[in-house]
């Protein structure tokens, strides 16, 4: 960990301001915001991480869930973990939020961890960990140690021949097939961005994962309302039971309107450089009967694009097979 | 099993017993090594090598050393001489090139340099910043497929092996891997090195004080009475903190160098690399036998790797020679060189590898007779250890198996793949039996009785958080007839009698003969001290007094009818008396053995899978253990259940994957190293035999520490092949190995 000043915000302009001044709000700030400090303090012990400034935002007022007038929910960016999880209006409305929350990490770490913070949660890629190794992320022009290396836990869609890093994150799943909206506030002003248009795809800049720009400070996640007759579920395949990372997640929102599908979202975790939207398995649902083979046809569509690397091949059969048994159990 | 096993005795040996450290370690008052502060004291952290293969071409520390708080960095130039620890001195150590030795680089995180400063984060800071280039730079030799890189060595042989399997009826031939494993005990290595300017106090992390000292002593060139090591407590090792690895030469070298304590606690990742870790095995084994399902031949050919600078054997045949009858056998090993990190022990070290690969060729070859897998292990049950031609002490595997077998309902089983049912799970169910080395270690230890009614009992040993501080109060508590909540044991310390390393799991056997001799001493001098002219029983021989549960008394008088050992010192006006004991090794031993000692036991495991989701659990063990009398069953249960904890994560987690151009353990962290968690582990039925094994000590109590994890991979492996229909011959059995499953 590298020497860095240490400073407490006390409201969000002081935040931004701090902020502000910074080359990039991505891989290499200067200026870091710290919440929970879960992926933050992991990353500057391990040098990956060496903010000049870290600026504590944990006395803002974000710490609230509240109702919005269209009947969704307006979560603060430092509502934890576990307190989102166990809330009874998302336990009750956005059960694959919930679910997702609660396979995460450990309750420790969801004691600690909040809702910014996890959208800002970065790759476990073992290479862009390691500062003795060639990443793109986080030296960009350095190249990828990870396609010729260990990548069984790696991506297969939205990969690039720069990056293959998979985003880590179970809530940002949820928050995908829910259609979330994140509420940045900046130096000029605050802007709503869509879930799907916040992850970047790594391309040939992998070093940009979000849409952040210096300054920028999430300050809430909004859920639209939920549906009417819909049910949701998160599923997470992985090697052991707790505490690890999905090797491949499904979370789907699902209608069934008289045996046929009225409704699909669908998002895959473990899989993809980005937290993964499925429209491909979204059109095979619309409209079709809400049955095993239909599940099948889904899970395949959501995968045809997948380009596997040399350990990773299996998450192609697993990602499916989590999609299919996911939207079976949204049906039953 | 003796029936009146459920009844509680009220012997402190055999009974239940809660850990006499508990109370500390959950206060947080027992201090752990790196639980040490002194005044002054400087934290070290050491820089490793990014390459595995090469040579150091310049170290640049000026960035490093102009950061906040650095006094000093280390490197070949000025760390100072180190020595090497002879071979003929007795002292282990698996790592023998001292760090900083020359420019080489052997393995990747090979320590190059040292920074010492003020603060832990001040010496992480500027270690990052320590410039290191290389030259020579190859691509390292990680390669897991393993060959011979020299010829093989014989570990027993008997018959002709080879001509019986050509003849066989019935042959198994297959190779098993099991991958390198790494240690990970939750306590980090860490020395804390103090310096007087003529001795050392080395708060060490370690399984093996007296062995740490000797090692540390040579290799720092300081005579043997210089150096004190201290462990008081410790967050457990499975073999990897037996002996000395260089961080503690560094911490030792800078607190000499600049006059303060130096702590130095190992990171996580460099417990991947500077620490040991259980090496890499391809096995093959053949069997053969006959149509009846009667072995004629065995034969094991294992391979392991081993690093550049290592010695290391992993003896995979350690059970192979004796665990069933064959007139025919033979087993044979060679190394692989590689450029990876020094291997040594891990719990089990040769037999756990070595029973996976013999019991996973046994359950294949039960299948191909179709036969059950328990009675193809009754059948070839051995009436003698047929390797050495000796008896077996204490030998109950068929009891360990038909025992279980029982519990487990292993009559109800459908052998055919795929069966059996519960909801959407299919279960399969597995068996192996497991043994393991039931010897002796040379053992000293004193016991004292004092005159405020406790009783000491010192030995220069280790409790690696297993139970020793309770168990050998258990054991003085029984034979001096005092109260357990008197009993003080001190362990841990080179400055106590030489006590036996916490390895091989043999501490509590090896301490019985040395404490009952000891305590056989302290009484003598308690009853000379009682009979002195103004004590208690001044004017009567103390040959005809005796001392029994806490009281001396004559010996034609019932206990009640004398006085408190305490009472009787003080009346003799001696603040306490001590006796010594000693008593000999049996491991290692050149001697022709009278019997063959070792423990048994049997392991029933079932898993759960789910086909839909590639889902595999391990849902319940029966575990059935023959390892002698069993001190403390509520400590013992642990050991097993522990095991059985682990044995999950080396069947279907654990691996440290080395990467091919740079030799680095790419996983090397706790969430990339996967471990059992909570959430896995099984429901679990440990059952003790509990037939005291009186050939190796008047108690008869074997070890306990490793036998729960022998065998329990290949049950595992057994019970994946019955629920799912894939063998997996290469640990760990992973989730992409079983989606070709046929069984929905």
């Amino acid at each position: 960990m590298q020497p860095f000043a240490f400073a407490r915000a006390t409201d969000a302009d002081a935040a931004i301001q701090w902020a502000a001044g910074a080359s990039t709000a991505q891989q290499g700030a200067e200026v870091r915001f710290v919440a929970g400090g879960t992926t933050l303090i992991d990353l500057m012990k391990l040098d990956v991480e060496r903010p000049h400034q870290v600026v504590d935002i944990n006395h803002l007022p974000l710490a609230e869930v509240e109702s919005t007038p269209e009947g969704g929910l307006k979560i603060g960016a430092l509502v934890r973990n576990a307190d989102l999880a166990h809330h009874p209006a998302v336990q009750r409305d956005y059960a694959v939020l919930s679910q997702a929350l609660l396979a995460g990490a450990s309750g420790q770490l969801r004691n600690m961890a909040t809702t910014g913070g996890n959208l800002l949660q970065r790759t476990r890629c073992v290479y862009f960990r390691d500062t003795g190794m060639p990443c793109n992320k986080r030296e960009p022009g350095s190249g990828c140690a990870a396609i010729e290396g260990y990548n069984r836990n790696l991506a297969i869609l939205g990969t690039s021949q720069h990056c293959i890093a998979t985003n880590p994150s179970d809530m940002n799943v949820a928050l995908t097939a829910l259609e979330a909206t994140v509420v940045i506030r900046g130096a000029h002003g605050e802007r709503r961005v869509p879930i799907g248009e916040f992850f970047l795809l790594p391309g040939d800049t992998p070093h940009q994962e979000t849409v952040m720009m210096p300054g920028d400070l999430i300050t809430h996640v909004i859920l639209p309302p939920p549906r009417q007759g819909a049910r949701s579920h998160y599923l997470k395949l992985r090697d052991r039971a707790s505490y690890e990372f999905a090797l491949a997640s499904a979370a789907v929102v699902l209608a069934v309107e008289g045996g046929k599908v009225a409704h699909a979202r669908v998002a895959l975790g473990g899989v993809g450089t980005r937290p993964w939207r499925s429209p491909e398995a979204e059109r095979v649902l619309q409209g079709r009967p809400a049955t095993p083979a239909t599940f099948a046809i889904a899970a395949k569509a959501a995968l045809h694009d997948a380009r596997p690397q040399s350990q990773n091949g299996f998450k192609i059969d697993l990602a499916q097979r989590c999609l299919a048994h996911a939207l079976a159990t949204a049906a039953a | 099993m003796p029936a009146d096993a459920s009844v509680i005795p009220l012997s402190p040996v055999g009974r239940p017993t809660a850990r006499v450290d508990g109370p500390l370690k959950v206060s947080g008052a027992a201090r752990y090594s790196s639980d040490f502060h002194f005044p002054g004291m400087l934290y070290a952290v050491p820089v490793g090598a990014r390459v595995a293969h090469g040579t150091i071409a310049s170290i640049d520390t000026a960035t490093a050393a102009a950061m906040p708080g650095v006094r000093k960095i280390y490197t070949r130039e000025n760390i100072g001489r180190f020595y090497r620890v002879s071979k003929s001195s007795g002292a282990m150590i698996d790592e023998n090139r001292p760090p900083f030795e020359d420019d080489r680089i052997y393995y990747y995180g090979q320590y190059v340099a040292l920074v010492v400063a003020d603060t832990f984060e001040q010496a992480t800071a500027a270690a990052h910043r320590v410039a290191v280039s290389y030259a020579d730079r190859q691509a390292p030799d990680v390669d897991g497929r393993l060959s011979g890189s020299e010829p093989q060595k014989v570990d027993t042989q008997r018959g002709d092996a080879a001509a019986a399997f050509a003849g066989a009826p019935v042959k198994i031939d297959e190779t098993y891997v099991t991958p390198t494993e790494t240690h990970n005990p939750i306590e980090l290595h860490a020395s804390v090195a103090l310096w007087d300017g003529t001795r050392f106090t080395l708060y060490e992390t370690s399984q093996a004080v007296m062995n740490q000292r000797a090692s540390l002593a040579q290799m720092l060139g300081v005579p043997v009475e210089n150096v004190q090591v201290i462990t008081e407590f410790l967050g457990s090792g499975f073999g990897g903190k037996l002996w000395v690895w260089p961080h503690s030469l560094l911490a030792a070298a800078a607190a000499r160098d600049l006059g303060l304590p130096v702590k130095l606690v190992v990171t996580r990742p460099m417990m991947f690399h500077n620490v040991g870790h259980r090496p890499r095995t391809q096995q093959r084994i053949r069997l053969g036998a006959t149509r009846e399902g009667k072995l004629v031949s065995l034969q094991h050919d294992y391979l392991f790797h081993r690093a550049r600078i290592g010695d290391y054997k992993e003896n995979c045949g350690e059970a192979t020679g004796f665990l069933y009858s064959t007139p025919n056998l033979r087993a044979a090993w060679a190394p692989a060189l590689r450029d990876i990190p020094v291997a040594t022990a891990m719990r089990g070290p040769g037999a756990v590898p070595g029973l996976f690969a013999l019991e996973s060729a046994m359950d294949e070859l039960a299948l191909a007779l179709k036969m059950d897998p328990v009675q193809l292990r009754l059948l070839n049950e051995p009436g003698i250890d047929e390797s050495e031609n000796i008896p077996f002490s204490s030998r109950h595997l068929k009891e360990c198996l038909t025992t279980g077998a029982e519990r487990f309902g292993w009559a109800r089983r459908n052998p055919a793949i795929g069966a059996m049912r519960e909801g959407d799970h299919i279960l399969g169910w597995g068996v192996a039996a497991c043994t393991w080395i039931a010897e002796r270690f040379p053992a000293e230890v004193s016991v004292m009785f004092n005159s405020d009614g406790s009783v000491r009992v010192a030995s220069g040993t280790q409790d690696i958080g297993t139970g020793t501080y309770t168990v050998i109060a258990q054991m003085a508590s029984q034979l001096t007839g005092v109260d357990l909540s008197r009993i003080r044991v001190v362990l841990g310390d080179t400055h106590l009698p030489p006590g036996p390393i916490s390895g091989g799991s043999m501490v509590t056997g090896s301490m019985v003969p040395a404490m009952a001799q000891a305590i056989e001493q302290a009484t003598e001098h308690l009853l000379a001290a009682a009979s002195e002219d103004h004590a208690h029983f001044g004017g009567t021989a103390a040959a005809q007094l005796a001392f029994t549960q806490g009281f001396v008394h004559r010996r034609d008088q019932p206990p009640g009818s004398g006085h408190r050992f305490e009472d009787v010192l003080a009346s003799a006006r001696v603040g306490h008396v001590e006796g010594r004991g000693k008593s000999e090794g049996t491991f290692g031993s050149k001697a022709k053995k009278a019997y063959s000692t070792h423990s048994y036991g049997a392991h029933f495991v079932e898993v759960a899978w789910q086909p839909q989701i590639a889902r595999l659990r391990v849902s319940r063990v029966v575990s059935v253990i023959d390892a002698g009398k069993i001190i403390n069953p509520l400590t013992g249960r642990n050991q097993i259940e522990g095991a059985i904890a682990m044995g999950v994560g080396m069947a279907l987690f654990e691996e440290t994957h080395y990467d091919p151009r740079n030799g680095m353990a790419a996983n090397g962290n706790l969430a990339d190293y996967v471990m059992t968690t909570h959430a896995d582990a099984p429901t679990m039925d440990v059952v003790f035999l509990d037939y005291p094994d009186t050939k190796l000590n008047q108690m008869g109590a074997r070890g306990i520490g490793e036998i729960g994890l022998a065998g329990f991979a290949a049950a595992t492996a057994s019970a994946v092949h019955h629920a799912t229909g894939i063998r997996v011959r290469e640990l760990p059995i992973r989730i992409e190995d079983l989606l070709a499953s046929k069984v929905a």
